[in-house]
């Protein structure tokens, strides 16, 4: 008698553990995708702004700066989880990784005291979006085993606890992770 | 990490204990010469209990102020304040303090405070102008990093209190030599008792003195420099921002001129920057440059 007493309660106690685990990983991976939000809508407020700099500077480069604008407005409007937003974060930075090239055939737009402020801003929030996502990812990571390994894939299967998905980059620049060993 | 954290704390509580036994034993040497009997012991505790405070909550301060470091404004110095700002995005820690140390020759930086929620970063204006972003980009997450540690409370405690000692016993060791002669032959009777005494602890003194000179030294020890840069690169993912950095600072070789013995450990690189290759070697506060670029670039290409 007392020995069922006994497995019932650790059973019980397993379960609040896993399952209150589970609630903190998921909680955890919403406020880093917010934290990465913050910074994609900084991005999306500088973009106009850049776009008007440049017009003044670039009169042969309607269609570039067209692009920009076009890919600032589908990264808006991409819904659909972590995977679709980073497609569409990506084409926004690569439009912007071609602007900026365009911008060194320009030297006095590459002058221009409002460019260079711009540029740091906008280089700035790249960072952040990496460092952001870095955090993310790690977070995504933590939950994705969390629903897999033995035996907390049957809680997270019947309170319907499902995988999240990274934030993937494609850009050829993106840096490779350090490893370091203490 | 954790680890280091924690052998950091116990450090600072070990030289708090040291320093106020120590300044309670002179205390009481001081009192018996004197003749002002358990006065001075009182008075040396209490004088101990307020430097240890000191130390603890305004050390930070004093060591910003002693370097000439003024507040960074957001306007002015909008890059450093990004660079900080994605850094802390990467590390989890909170927004520290940032100080400009108006120096156009010697590129260096250093950091304090008693824990993250209360820490300061300063660079002098010459590392602002000579660093690229990513080089500035390094040297901050190397300074960031000796904030997650816990580097920065005992380098900060270190600074006031064996600081203090270091120069006091300086100044008292010198008066006596110089003063010394004078007095002597004023008046023969003085020097009894109480003569006796002050000569023991000028002896004492000049025994502690290079031990807490060692102490300094401690504070930066090899150890502790590779470790910072070794997050700072794994901050950054790009050793190579942190390695060239170290080039530029090493190469230049203006002294920095609000520098000093008691805050040189701080510093990133040394910024004193004395001559003699064997004895620098043997007594410097800090680790071969070339040999800590050399680490950050085996980083760079195991990755």
């Amino acid at each position: 008698m007392w020995i069922l007493v006994i497995i019932l309660a650790v059973l019980i106690v397993a379960f609040v553990t896993i399952y209150n685990s589970l609630v903190r990983l998921r909680q955890r991976v919403k406020n880093a995708w917010s934290q990465i939000d913050v910074q994609l809508k900084r991005r999306y407020d500088l973009i106009p702004n850049l776009v008007e700099t440049c017009k003044g500077y670039m009169k042969h480069e309607r269609e570039l700066l067209e692009s920009v604008t076009r890919a600032r407005a589908e990264a808006i409007a991409a819904k659909g989880g972590a995977a679709e937003q980073a497609k569409a974060e990506n084409a926004l930075s690569s439009t912007l990784r071609s602007l900026f090239a365009v911008v060194e055939n320009y030297p006095d737009l590459k002058a221009n005291q409002n460019l260079l402020a711009l540029q740091e801003e906008l280089t700035s929030t790249e960072n952040r979006i990496a460092f952001a996502r870095q955090h993310y990812n790690d977070q995504v990571m933590k939950l994705n085993t969390k629903t897999e390994v033995f035996p907390s894939n049957i809680i997270a299967g019947v309170f319907n606890f499902t995988r999240e998905e990274f934030f993937e980059v494609d850009s050829p620049e993106e840096r490779k992770a350090v490893k370091v060993s203490f | 990490m954790y680890e280091q954290i924690a052998q950091n704390k116990r450090n600072s509580v070990f030289l708090i204990v040291f320093f106020t036994a120590l300044v309670v034993v002179l205390g009481y040497l001081i009192g018996e010469a004197m003749g002002w009997g358990y006065g001075a012991l009182i008075l040396a505790f209490i004088l101990a209990a307020a430097m240890a405070l000191f130390g603890y909550f305004g050390g930070d301060k004093m060591v910003l102020a002693v370097s000439r470091a003024q507040p960074a404004s957001r306007e002015r110095h909008a890059q450093l304040y990004n660079i900080t700002e994605e850094l802390t995005i990467a590390s989890g820690l909170p927004m520290p303090r940032l100080y400009i140390i108006p120096d156009d020759n010697a590129p260096n930086a250093f950091a304090a405070g008693r824990n993250p929620r209360h820490a300061s970063v300063a660079v002098t204006t010459a590392l602002l102008d000579r660093l690229n972003r990513q080089e500035l980009q390094g040297v901050i997450a190397h300074e960031l990093s000796h904030v997650g540690n816990y580097d920065i409370l005992f380098a900060t405690l270190v600074g006031i209190l064996v600081g203090t000692v270091v120069i006091l016993a300086d100044f008292f060791l010198r008066s006596l030599i110089w003063g010394g002669g004078r007095r002597r032959g004023r008046s023969a009777s003085s020097s009894g008792k109480g003569g006796a005494i002050l000569m023991l602890i000028a002896v004492v003194l000049a025994i502690l003195a290079p031990i807490f000179a060692k102490l300094i030294q401690l504070a930066t020890s090899r150890q502790r420099e590779y470790l910072a840069d070794a997050s700072a690169a794994k901050m950054t993912r790009y050793p190579e921002g942190l390695a060239s950095a170290l080039e530029k600072i090493a190469v230049s070789p203006a002294k920095l001129e609000s520098a000093n013995r008691g805050t040189a450990h701080f510093y990133i690189v040394n910024p004193l920057k004395v001559g003699g290759r064997k004895r620098s070697q043997l007594w410097s506060t800090h680790p071969d440059v070339a040999e800590r670029v050399k680490r950050l670039r085996a980083l760079a290409s195991s990755a």
